[in-house]
């Protein structure tokens, strides 16, 4: 168990950056999860922490300690790899001894035909065995530890990946997407299972991945990486509530925000597409931004119902049934080009090609500026006389 | 008819690929049919395969018996097993060096690696000749090995094969505590068995049947390997006596197509290159 500290960490090859700057504080237990698309430097990031890689600059403490100068074994960190990388050539329980007999026993001893001669192998093999079954039984894959990995399925090999990590009760888990070779179903399974895994062992996790998904459902904190940066460190409903950038947004939640161009005014006021209401802002007159709404932030007005606050004109497109809720797809017609998603619980009605009004309240407006970053939405009615009021 | 069009290619194919292997046996075949026949018939005029009188028993007899054959081979087996040891010793931990860690020269050492490969045995061959002389090594085991203990061939294929071995699994090993030396022979080495069988034909077949270096470092009859003692033996004992000769002869080939056989799955496997996922 360790907290593990990441000071300005930067990476570079020859004269790509691949991270800057990164800091973390990762607490004692914590599972943390950095996320991002393809590219963003969260594997190389988890080799750094893991040893296999040295930073550029910077300094990697592990409970307190500087651990650059030490080799990968010695920070006591284990690793699980996407490609599980068991040693192919080795049984499932020779695999998952490795790290013990590496830990327990010299050189000579592990040297073959010669190691037959030592007394104290004889000794700490038997207890090898048991602390290996013992994890092999927590992981339900005692009945496959004579097998090569060869012969197992990818689900199978993932929790040899996983017992070989455990056997050694390492200081910190670093797991490298190590879902991503699984299919859907054993994925969401191995997903809960993880969790468990982390409530059980208290140890600190260290989880990267490009799915949003298990970032938000496994995780205690999320740090969403891009172009070797950290863009926004905090909880998962955080991130999905307030994302600090609009890559987070679009990241973070399935289906994806929906995003729509918008000016601002005069005085900072936003016109929003399509829709008699204004949200009011601090961003500079005339620069472009870009408001982001999530799909069931929107939704379907009843026809006859009053049309004086955030609404958009929309034509359906498409309608995903997903059997608990549908996902239906719309153009806009303020906005030729565009097009939302919207959350709905059922198909209510609706056929391919109708008009429809759809609504939103104001408070659900992300707003962001040119740059993609954050700005605060300042509301104000919609109503004519009052929007006169607060024009300065 | 397509049917008919893919069974005349490939009757066109194999008789071709046939045709190919029989002009390669042949010289084999009859290594072996001259080995059973009696002096009489190995001069004849007409042209026959199979002799009319069977005088293999007297030939390997004579063979066996007039010449050191099993010295021969013993010698062989010393040296070609010797050479394959230190090969196998030297170019796995190189190749795996050049394969997989990141040091600066390490392209330079390459680049020496592939100019070595295109240098023969002949051209150092009087240097080594003098050298050996000089430190009293000639007519030694050591004086046969001595030049083909360090195979640039041996790195080169390595490294190919090393080069596609999974970084993940090195990395791997490395947080479970491994050292570099013991990854390479705990870890990849095993993998890399098809690459190591291939070169291990390769090797083998090369030094067994090899006439030119023993003909240089070897003038006495007892070191002699295979190919020199064959030559030896056509001049002292045997005269015009080719039956016996071809005796002889298929005895000390017969070791490597034994090797063969038994290596061939690998060996295709290794050359190939498709024994590694």
């Amino acid at each position: 168990m360790a907290r593990v500290e990441l000071e300005s960490v930067s990476k570079s090859f020859a004269d790509t950056t691949v991270l800057s700057g990164i800091n973390l504080d990762i607490a004692d237990g914590e599972f943390l999860t950095l996320v991002g698309p393809s590219g963003c430097g969260k594997s190389t990031l988890i080799r750094i922490i893991a040893g296999l890689e040295p930073q550029t600059s910077g300094q990697i403490r592990i409970n307190g300690e500087p651990v650059d100068h030490l080799r990968p074994h010695e920070r006591r960190v284990a690793m699980v790899f996407q490609s599980y990388a068991l040693y192919p050539h080795m049984s499932v329980f020779a695999n998952m001894a490795l790290p013990l007999t590496m830990q327990r026993l010299s050189l000579w001893e592990r040297v073959p035909l010669l190691r037959l001669f030592s007394a104290r192998r004889r000794r700490v093999m038997p207890e090898i065995r048991r602390e290996v079954q013992s994890v092999a039984a927590q992981l339900q894959i005692e009945p496959l530890l004579n097998r090569r990995p060869a012969q197992l399925s990818g689900g199978q090999r993932q929790r040899v990946a996983l017992g070989r990590a455990m056997v050694r009760h390492p200081n910190a888990f670093l797991m490298d997407e190590p879902l991503s070779n699984l299919d859907a179903k054993l994925r969401v399974h191995m997903r809960s299972e993880l969790t468990e895994l982390h409530q059980r062992l208290k140890t600190t996790f260290i989880y990267v991945t490009h799915d949003q998904v298990e970032a938000m459902t496994m995780s205690d904190r999320v740090a969403m990486m891009d172009a070797g940066r950290i863009l926004q460190l905090g909880t998962p409903a955080e991130l999905y509530a307030r994302p600090s950038n609009l890559k987070v947004a679009q990241f973070i939640g399935s289906p994806a925000i929906n995003v729509l161009p918008v000016r601002i005014g005069d005085g900072g006021m936003v016109e929003l597409p399509g829709s008699p209401a204004m949200i009011h802002t601090s961003l500079p007159p005339g620069s472009a931004a870009s408001i982001g709404l999530r799909p069931e932030a929107l939704h379907l007005l009843p026809s006859g119902s009053p049309r004086d606050g955030a609404v958009l004109n929309a034509r359906l497109r498409r309608i995903e049934n997903l059997g608990a809720e549908c996902m239906l797809h719309f153009d806009l017609l303020a906005l030729p080009g565009h097009g939302v998603i919207v959350r709905a619980a059922s198909i209510k009605g609706l056929s391919v090609g109708e008009e429809v009004v759809l609504g939103y309240d104001i408070a659900s407006i992300h707003l962001f500026d040119a740059k993609g970053e954050r700005a605060e939405v300042l509301p104000i009615s919609a109503h004519p006389a009052q929007r006169e009021a607060a024009t300065p | 008819m397509p049917c008919l069009q893919r069974a005349i290619t490939r009757v066109l194919i194999h008789g071709v690929l046939m045709a190919g292997a029989a002009f390669m046996l042949l010289p084999f075949v009859w290594m072996l049919a001259t080995s059973i026949k009696p002096p009489e018939e190995v001069f004849s005029a007409t042209l026959r395969l199979l002799p009319t009188r069977f005088f293999g028993a007297e030939n390997y007899s004579f063979a066996l018996t007039q010449a050191p054959l099993l010295r021969f081979a013993i010698n062989g087996v010393i040296v070609c097993l010797g050479i394959l040891v230190v090969q196998l010793l030297v170019a796995i931990p190189c190749a795996y060096a050049l394969a997989k860690l990141r040091f600066p020269g390490r392209n330079l050492l390459f680049v020496l690696v592939l100019l070595a490969l295109a240098i023969p045995v002949q051209v150092p061959a009087l240097p080594l000749y003098i050298a050996l002389a000089e430190m009293e090594l000639l007519n030694t085991y050591l004086s046969l090995m001595l030049p083909f203990l360090f195979s640039a061939f041996a790195v080169f294929l390595l490294r190919q094969f090393f080069k596609s071995y999974p970084d993940d699994i090195i990395q791997a090993a490395r947080l479970d505590g491994m050292g570099e030396m013991e990854i390479v022979w705990r870890i990849v080495a095993p993998s890399a068995w098809p690459a190591i069988a291939a070169f291990s034909v390769f090797s083998v077949v090369a030094h067994w049947n090899d006439l030119y270096w023993p003909l240089i470092v070897i003038t006495d009859g007892g070191m002699a390997t295979p190919p020199l003692g064959m030559m030896l033996f056509a001049d002292a004992e045997t005269g015009s006596n080719y039956g016996a000769l071809m005796a002889a002869a298929t005895m000390l080939t017969a070791p490597l197509v034994v090797i063969f056989l038994f290596a061939r799955r690998w060996f295709i496997a290794g050359v190939t290159m498709t024994g590694v996922k």
